[in-house]
C-alpha cells in the first residue's frame, strides 16, 4: 500500500537556491536547449551526493565527449534502452554496500533518458525497474522526438508535428499518432511520486525533484524539453514555448503523490493551442481544422486530468 | 580438506557464488540455466548469502543491471544460456570495455531456430569477441573451482575485466556429481573482498563510458585488446594458485593420450570426458591418438598450443557449432589460423558434432579416427552424423 501522507522534503524557493552547479558549463548542448536546463536544474535540486545513469542520447553526447566532461558527480553511460536497469544495478549495489558497512552514505541515484529513450526502446528496462521498487529517479526529458539522430519521431512525438521521419506530404499531416503518455504509465506502476515539469517553472521543476528523492522506492518525472533544432523553433523562445505548453495544456503540469494526482500549474484556463503551434515551424504545414482537432483533443486530455485531481467531482 | 558432497552441478556453481560472498546477482531465468539462480535465490531467501538477489525482467536487463552494480563496487554475478546471451549481446562488450569485472556462468545451449533447449556451443561462440576472460568446463568439480577463481582472474588488477565460465547446458548443469566443496576459510583466503580500482562514488566523482571521439577510439580498443591479451599470464596464475590451496591443478590447455600421439583429437566443455575413455581405448586397441582439449578459450593460448599439438601429424577438432559459409567451425578456424605460420604443420580435418543436444558418444569419436584415417573426410568440414541420403 502507498503512504497516503505528504511527502516530507527540504523545500527550494528563490532565497535558497542552491548554489553549486553540478553540470559545468562548456558542454556541448545547442543554444536554447531545454534538456540540459532541466538537467541542470535536477543537479542542483538534488545535490553532490548523487550518482547518474545516462541513456544514449543528446545529453549523454555532449556532455561526455572524452576526454572532457562536464559532469560533477559520479556518471555512468551504458547504452540506449537500459538507463532503468543500469540505475536498478546501482542502486541494488548501494544497499548491499551500505547494508555490509562498505559505503557509509546513501547517494541519491538518478536516471536520465530522452523521450525515444524511455517511451520506445527503453520502456521495458524502466517498466521493470519502477515493478521491482528500487529506490530511484527516472527522469525522461521528453524533447518529443530523436533529435541525437537527426530529429526522427518517437512515441513521444505530438499529433501533427513534422520530423523526419513523421514528414508532411500529400497523404501525412506528420505524425500521425498522439503523444505516448508514459508519465502516466509510470503512474499505474503505483510507485510512490510520478510528476511532469517544465524548466519554464524551475521552482516547481526543483521541488518535484526534491520530493522524488525524498519518497522510499521509484519516482518519475517526465520533464518537457524545447528543442530548437528539432522544432525549428528560436533558441530565444524556449522558455516562452516551454510555458506556453503548460498554458495551452499541451504539456499540462500535475504531480501523482502517493496515488493522488494534483494539477500543479497555476493556469485552470487554457490558452488556444494555435499560440503554442505557431512558434513552431514543425508545426506550419498544419491547416485551422487541424489545430481544431488538436485543441479538442488537448481540451479533453485536460479535462480528463482535472477529473483524476477531483477538480470536476 | 573440503567436504566431498554427491550434488547436481548447478547447485555447486551456486555454491561456489555463495563461497565467493557475492554482494550482488542479477539475473533472469533461461533454460539450462535456471537452476542455478533459482538456488541462488533460496540461498540469498534462507540468508546463507548477504546479497541482493536481482529478479530483472530479461537478459539484457540482466547484464546492464550487473554493469551497474559492478560499477558501483559490488561483486556480480549472472548466469544465462542460448537466447538469453544473445539477448545480452550488446552489453557485453560495454561490460569489458568499461573494466568491469563480474562473473557470468553460459550454460551452453543451442540457437533457434528451430528452438532447442540442448547443448551446443552456438551461444558463445556468437559471442566469440566481446573482449571478456572465456573458460570452459569439463565437469562438476572444475565448474565449481573455476567459478570461485574466475572472480580472482576478473578482479585482478592486472586484469579487470569480466570472467565468463562456460558449461554445457544439461550434460554438466543437470547432472548428478560427486563434487569437493572447498573450506570457506580457504576460499576468503584465496579470494578476498573485493577492492574495486574505480567505482561511482560521490567523494571522488568518475565519468565512466563517456564518448569515444575518432581520435582517441581506436586507443581505447586497443587498450581493451592488450588486457585481454595480459590476462593470460595471470589466469595461469590464479590456477596455479588454486592448486597449491586446493591441490586441483587446471592447465590452459590439457593434454592426455601418448606423448608422442600421431592423431590428436581437439575439443572443448564436455566432450573431453566421453573423449577421454574413447582415447584410452582406442590406445589399448593400438592406436596412437591422444587428445588435447582447450580449458582457455579467450584469450587464446597461442604458445600452450602449439606446444601441445608438436609433432603430431592429424589434427581432428571437433566444433559444437556451426559458422554457415565459414570456411570452418569456428574452433578449427581458429587453429588452422594458428598453424599457418609453422613450417611443420600438422592435417587439420574439422567436425561439426553434438549440434543441439545430439550425442556424441565413444564409437562416434572411433568412426571419426576410422574416417580421418581413410582420408574420408572433406578439406573443410564435415557435419557428423546427418541423418539425410544427402551428401
Amino acid at each position: 500500500m502507498l503512504n497516503k501522507e505528504d511527502i516530507k522534503f527540504e523545500k527550494i524557493t528563490a532565497k535558497n537556491l542552491p548554489k553549486e552547479t553540478l553540470i559545468s558549463p562548456g558542454h556541448r548542448a545547442c543554444q536554447g536547449c531545454g534538456e540540459i536546463l532541466a538537467m541542470g536544474m535536477v543537479m542542483k535540486a538534488a545535490g553532490p551526493n548523487t550518482i547518474v545513469a545516462n541513456a544514449t542520447g543528446c545529453m549523454e553526447i555532449v556532455t561526455s565527449p572524452y576526454p572532457e566532461t562536464a559532469w560533477r558527480v559520479p556518471w555512468l553511460h551504458v547504452a540506449f534502452e537500459n538507463a532503468g536497469a543500469v540505475a536498478s544495478g546501482i542502486e541494488a549495489a548501494v544497499q548491499v554496500l551500505h547494508r555490509k558497512n562498505k559505503l557509509k552514505e546513501k547517494p541519491n541515484i538518478i536516471a536520465f533518458a530522452g523521450d525515444g529513450a524511455t517511451a520506445d526502446i527503453g520502456l521495458q528496462s524502466l517498466s521493470g525497474a519502477l515493478e521491482r521498487g528500487h529506490d530511484f529517479l527516472y527522469v525522461c526529458l521528453d524533447n518529443e522526438a530523436y533529435m541525437n539522430t537527426g530529429i526522427q519521431r518517437s512515441s513521444s512525438t505530438p499529433y501533427g508535428a513534422m520530423t523526419t521521419t513523421s514528414p508532411p506530404g500529400i497523404k501525412s499531416k506528420g505524425q500521425y499518432t498522439w503523444k505516448k503518455n508514459v508519465a502516466m504509465i509510470a503512474a499505474a506502476h503505483n510507485i510512490p511520486y510520478v510528476a511532469t515539469a517544465s524548466p519554464a517553472y524551475y521552482l516547481d521543476l526543483m521541488n518535484k525533484v526534491r520530493k522524488a528523492l525524498a519518497v522510499d522506492g521509484p519516482a518519475y518525472i517526465q520533464i518537457y524539453s524545447p528543442c530548437p533544432t528539432g522544432w525549428r523553433s528560436k533558441p530565444e523562445q524556449s522558455i516562452t514555448l516551454a510555458k506556453l505548453a503548460v498554458q495551452t495544456g499541451a504539456f499540462p503540469l500535475y504531480e501523482v503523490e502517493n496515488g493522488r494526482f494534483k494539477i500543479t500549474q497555476k493556469t485552470k484556463e487554457l490558452k488556444p493551442i494555435k499560440e503554442y503551434l505557431q512558434l513552431q515551424r514543425r508545426f506550419r504545414h498544419l491547416a485551422d481544422d487541424d489545430i481544431a482537432y488538436i485543441q479538442e483533443r488537448v481540451q479533453d486530455e485536460f479535462e480528463r486530468l482535472k477529473a483524476l485531481a477531483g477538480l470536476d467531482a | 580438506m573440503g567436504k566431498r558432497i554427491g550434488t547436481e552441478v548447478s547447485l555447486a556453481v551456486a555454491e561456489a557464488v555463495k563461497m565467493a560472498k557475492v554482494d550482488v546477482v542479477s539475473a533472469y531465468p533461461i533454460t539450462p540455466q535456471t537452476h542455478i539462480v533459482e538456488e541462488l535465490s533460496q540461498i540469498v531467501a534462507d540468508g546463507h548469502l548477504d546479497a541482493a538477489f536481482i529478479p530483472v525482467e530479461s537478459e539484457h536487463s540482466a547484464m546492464s543491471a550487473a554493469v551497474g552494480a559492478a560499477a558501483t563496487g559490488a561483486r556480480v554475478y549472472t548466469a544465462t544460456s542460448s537466447q538469453g546471451l544473445a539477448l545480452m549481446h550488446e552489453i557485453l562488450f560495454i561490460a569489458s570495455s568499461l573494466r568491469l569485472p563480474m562473473v557470468m556462468t553460459v550454460a551452453n545451449r543451442a540457437l533457434s531456430g528451430p528452438i532447442s533447449i540442448w547443448n551446443d556451443h552456438a551461444d558463445i561462440m556468437a559471442e566469440r569477441d566481446i573482449g571478456w576472460v572465456q573458460l570452459f568446463v569439463e565437469n562438476g568439480q572444475e565448474a565449481l573451482d573455476l567459478t570461485i577463481a574466475a572472480f580472482k582472474i576478473a578482479e585482478d588488477k592486472r586484469v579487470l575485466l569480466p570472467v565468463c565460465v562456460n558449461m554445457d547446458g544439461f550434460i554438466l548443469t543437470h547432472m548428478i556429481e560427486p563434487v569437493e566443496l572447498p573450506d570457506q576459510e580457504l576460499v576468503d583466503k584465496f579470494l578476498p573482498a573485493f577492492e574495486p580500482a574505480l567505482k561511482l562514488d560521490p567523494q571522488n566523482p568518475v565519468t565512466m563510458g563517456p564518448v569515444g571521439v575518432p581520435e582517441i577510439y581506436t586507443e581505447a580498443k586497443k587498450q581493451w585488446e592488450q588486457a585481454l591479451i595480459h590476462s593470460k599470464p595471470v589466469v595461469e596464475e590464479v590456477l596455479n594458485e588454486w592448486a597449491d590451496i586446493f591441490g586441483r591443478k587446471y592447465n590452459l590447455i590439457e593434454k592426455n593420450g601418448p606423448e608422442q600421439a600421431e592423431t590428436v583429437f581437439v575439443t572443448m566443455g564436455s566432450l573431453g570426458e566421453t573423449l577421454m575413455s574413447a582415447v584410452e581405448e582406442l590406445n589399448e586397441q593400438g592406436e596412437n591418438v591422444g587428445q588435447v582439449r582447450i580449458r582457455l578459450w579467450r584469450p587464446f593460448p597461442k604458445e600452450e598450443f602449439k606446444q601441445a599439438i608438436q609433432g603430431v601429424k592429424k589434427l581432428i577438432v571437433i566444433d559444437r557449432a556451426l559458422s554457415p559459409g565459414a570456411v570452418n567451425g569456428p574452433v578449427a578456424s581458429e587453429i588452422k589460423t594458428l598453424l599457418y605460420e609453422l613450417d611443420d604443420k600438422p592435417e587439420v580435418v574439422n567436425i561439426i558434432a553434438g549440434l543441439g543436444g545430439r550425442d556424441v558418444t565413444r564409437s562416434d569419436f572411433k568412426a571419426m579416427l576410422e574416417k580421418a584415417q581413410k582420408g574420408e573426410l572433406k578439406d573443410d568440414y564435415t557435419i557428423w552424423g546427418v541423418r539425410s541420403h544427402a551428401k
